[in-house]
């Protein structure tokens, strides 16, 4: 795919190469987005797993990867990738392993790790200039042991720790500034229910060396409680309202891929979910509503 | 082969280095940091081929380590205390990966109080993780051991990492001459790293560390590296033998010190035992007939090599520089475990002692012999010994003065 530019529908791959029957939930946007990335990576990859729902692809004996695949735990999956590169690197040069035996390191993390027990490793790994491509599946929660706050989870969002009237009180973590602080190679944010938009900014992460961070919201049918039918939708609404800004960072700046306009109101997505039925039942929460509206509508007007 | 003045941390760096090492992942920790500064320096200079990058912790560092090895290099990597216990979740997982590699770790006590002296109780919090365990003496021994670790660890019968145990201060930071082999002598003894099966090529796609559903999967898994773990019992004889012959230095699993004829011994692990040693020339002079049993290997147990090594013995003092809260010596409850409903097997006394670099004086290993003497001939087995003496509670209490009058409290007087 190296001269090969991405410019409509019909230019992805139409061979996938993810393999199905996998244990995750039905609906799950997260495996969405790996099936398009992983499309576009190949199975010349060593996937760098952080401890999260994606730990169950691989289960004894069986794995939907053609390439290889690391287990390591919640925190350190960057520095896994760190030891897979480094001895690469070390073996090709010393002419114990042909050029074309090479690999491509990609770690695999939830928000729970991304956004918070492993961001010092992910941190250091930018720092140190790592040769590796980092995909984050963001679900806005544990969603691998029933969805309770994480760093990740939205303003208002009920979870299993915060299921009060007003749910999470707290804000989401903008990991894209933390990551892109500290001037890598590529952030860029993606999802998966726009697979054209996805696969350009991944064609470019390829393309480039060092540091490439990719961060996927992940439309959770069971953590977001909605029917696993509407992931597709869901993830849309995220882009049209706003609320999931889809943008990349190169070369020392941010651009956004997609401006929505008209920007539909916040609430279209938020009504489509449980987490967030507390904002409309029994009683419409209209001062919530809106200042979740007034957060992405701040967020835009400076994006300007 | 030369001769050089190194310290134990020298001698470390030394046995990465004869083993053509390829990577160090590294993180710093006293005193451990003269080892990875060492390193670095051979890296720089050229004088070793390969790379040392550095963590941002511990945890990180183990993962590196194991993922580097998993792909086909040979890797060291050094660390103490702390920062053992902090990498310990991946002390625990990467074993199972079966990507071998060597660590050595500089003991050193573990908080609370922080401290920077040694004790074991950082080493024996990883004995059931799956890693051999080597402890070293002194610092020849200690760069063998770097030598001898990785031919056991990269045995196909074994491939699990090999931890190299060694004593902060008391031996990281004291020189001694040190034999330095020749590069040829040491690549006769240890071949090229072959990673075999395990290895990430674009060719050969492997999946490494994957989860299991279920107990039956899990205990197959969990057996097999324990059966590996206990096949270092033969690798690492096999090894010494190997060590042997092409350097002339011996290193049983057990070492002994004048125990053929003794009839109490000391039986300890690590620097300290040099004290021991010295306990039992002293004691031997006034014709008392006392040994020292000294295990190298504490994992694999070499159970056969210490029931031989006490049978026939009339008592032992077990001298634990660790403590196991709540219970005791961890290396007492080890033994006894091993001796347990042996025929003429010895009485075991249980002292805990050398906590955080707390000396343990001649006058003490004596006093742990009569006791232990005593005990046999009266059949009854004395409670654990914490060892500490009046003059060192007057020092504490005298401390406590001082802080009572800092903080201005009525009628304390420094």
């Amino acid at each position: 795919m190296s001269e090969f530019v991405i410019k409509s529908m019909k230019d992805l791959p139409s061979v996938h190469l993810l393999g199905a029957g996998t244990a995750m939930c039905a609906g799950c946007g997260g495996l969405q987005a790996l099936h398009e990335v992983y499309d576009l990576l190949g199975h010349k990859t060593v996937v760098v797993n952080a401890a999260g729902c994606m730990t169950l692809l691989a289960n004894y004996p069986y794995t939907p990867f053609r390439g290889s695949w690391l287990y390591t735990s919640m925190a350190s999956a960057p520095a896994g990738a760190q030891g897979v590169r480094d001895a690469l690197d070390i073996l090709l040069e010393k002419k114990r392993l042909p050029p074309e035996e090479n690999l491509t390191a990609v770690v695999l993390t939830g928000d729970g790790s991304a956004y918070g027990m492993g961001l010092s490793a992910t941190s250091a790994a930018i720092e140190r200039g790592l040769d590796f491509i980092y995909l984050c599946y963001d679900n806005e929660g544990y969603g691998n042991t029933g969805q309770q706050t994480s760093a990740a989870t939205p303003h208002g969002a009920r979870t299993a720790t915060h299921a009060g009237v007003a749910g999470f009180g707290g804000e989401k973590k903008d990991l894209f500034a933390i990551w892109a602080a500290h001037r890598p190679a590529y952030v860029a944010t993606v999802i998966g229910a726009e697979p054209l938009d996805l696969a350009r900014k991944i064609q470019h992460a390829v393309s480039v060396k060092g540091p490439r961070l990719i961060l996927s919201l992940a439309p959770c049918p069971t953590g977001w409680d909605y029917d696993p039918m509407d992931t597709v939708e869901i993830g849309r609404l995220a882009v049209k309202t706003g609320i999931w800004p889809l943008k990349e960072y190169r070369d020392g700046k941010v651009s956004h891929t997609r401006v929505p306009h008209p920007r539909l109101p916040v609430e279209d997505y938020l009504v489509k979910q449980g987490r967030f039925a507390h904002l409309f039942q029994p009683v419409r929460n209209d001062k919530l509503i809106a200042e979740i509206q007034a957060r992405v509508d701040e967020y835009w007007r400076d994006v300007g | 082969m030369t001769r050089a003045l190194l310290t134990g941390n020298g001698a470390a760096a030394w046995g990465a280095r004869l083993a053509e090492v390829d990577y160090v992942p590294a993180f710093p920790i006293t005193p451990q940091t003269e080892i990875i500064e060492t390193l670095a320096g051979w890296y720089a200079s050229g004088a070793m081929q390969g790379r040392l990058t550095t963590l941002e912790s511990e945890h990180s560092m183990i993962t590196a380590a194991a993922a580097a090895a998993a792909t086909g290099a040979r890797v060291f990597t050094a660390t103490s205390s702390q920062g053992l216990l902090y990498a310990m979740e991946m002390m625990f997982a990467t074993p199972g990966w079966r990507a071998p590699f060597v660590l050595v770790n500089v003991s050193r006590a573990v908080a609370t109080p922080i401290t920077l002296e040694p004790d074991h109780t950082d080493v024996l919090a990883a004995r059931d993780c799956g890693f051999v365990q080597i402890h070293c003496a002194n610092a020849q021994e200690l760069l063998d051991s770097v030598l001898i670790a990785y031919r056991v660890a990269e045995h196909p019968g074994v491939r699990v990492p090999v931890l190299v145990n060694q004593d902060g201060f008391y031996l990281s930071f004291t020189r001694e001459p040190v034999e330095l082999p020749s590069m040829d002598s040491v690549r006769r003894f240890l071949p090229a790293f072959a990673p075999g099966e395990v290895a990430f090529r674009a060719s050969k796609p492997v999946s490494q560390a994957v989860a299991v559903l279920g107990g039956a999967s899990y205990s197959y898994f969990r057996y097999e590296l324990h059966l590996a773990v206990m096949q270092a019992l033969v690798a690492y004889e096999e090894a010494a033998q190997a060590f042997a012959a092409e350097f002339g230095r011996r290193y049983s699993a057990v070492d002994t010190y004048r125990c053929d004829d003794a009839e109490v011994v000391f039986f300890m692990i690590g620097s300290f035992a040099a004290k021991a040693g010295d306990a039992v020339d002293r004691l031997r002079a006034r014709g008392e007939r006392v040994g020292l049993v000294r295990p190298r290997l504490l994992r694999p147990y070499p159970a056969d090599a210490v029931r031989e090594a006490l049978r026939g013995k009339r008592a032992v003092a077990v001298i634990d520089q660790n403590l196991s809260m709540g219970f005791g010596g961890v290396l007492y409850a080890e033994l006894a475990a091993a001796l347990q409903g042996r025929p003429a097997m010895p009485m075991l006394c249980s002292y805990v002692g050398g906590l955080g670099g707390r000396d343990i004086r001649v006058e003490e290993f004596f006093a742990m012999a009569a006791e232990s003497r005593n005990a046999a001939a009266s059949g009854a087995v004395p409670a654990t010994r914490l060892l500490y003496s009046g003059g060192e509670l007057r020092e504490v209490r005298k401390l406590q003065a001082i802080a009572a009058a800092e903080r201005g409290e009525a009628g304390a007087r420094p």
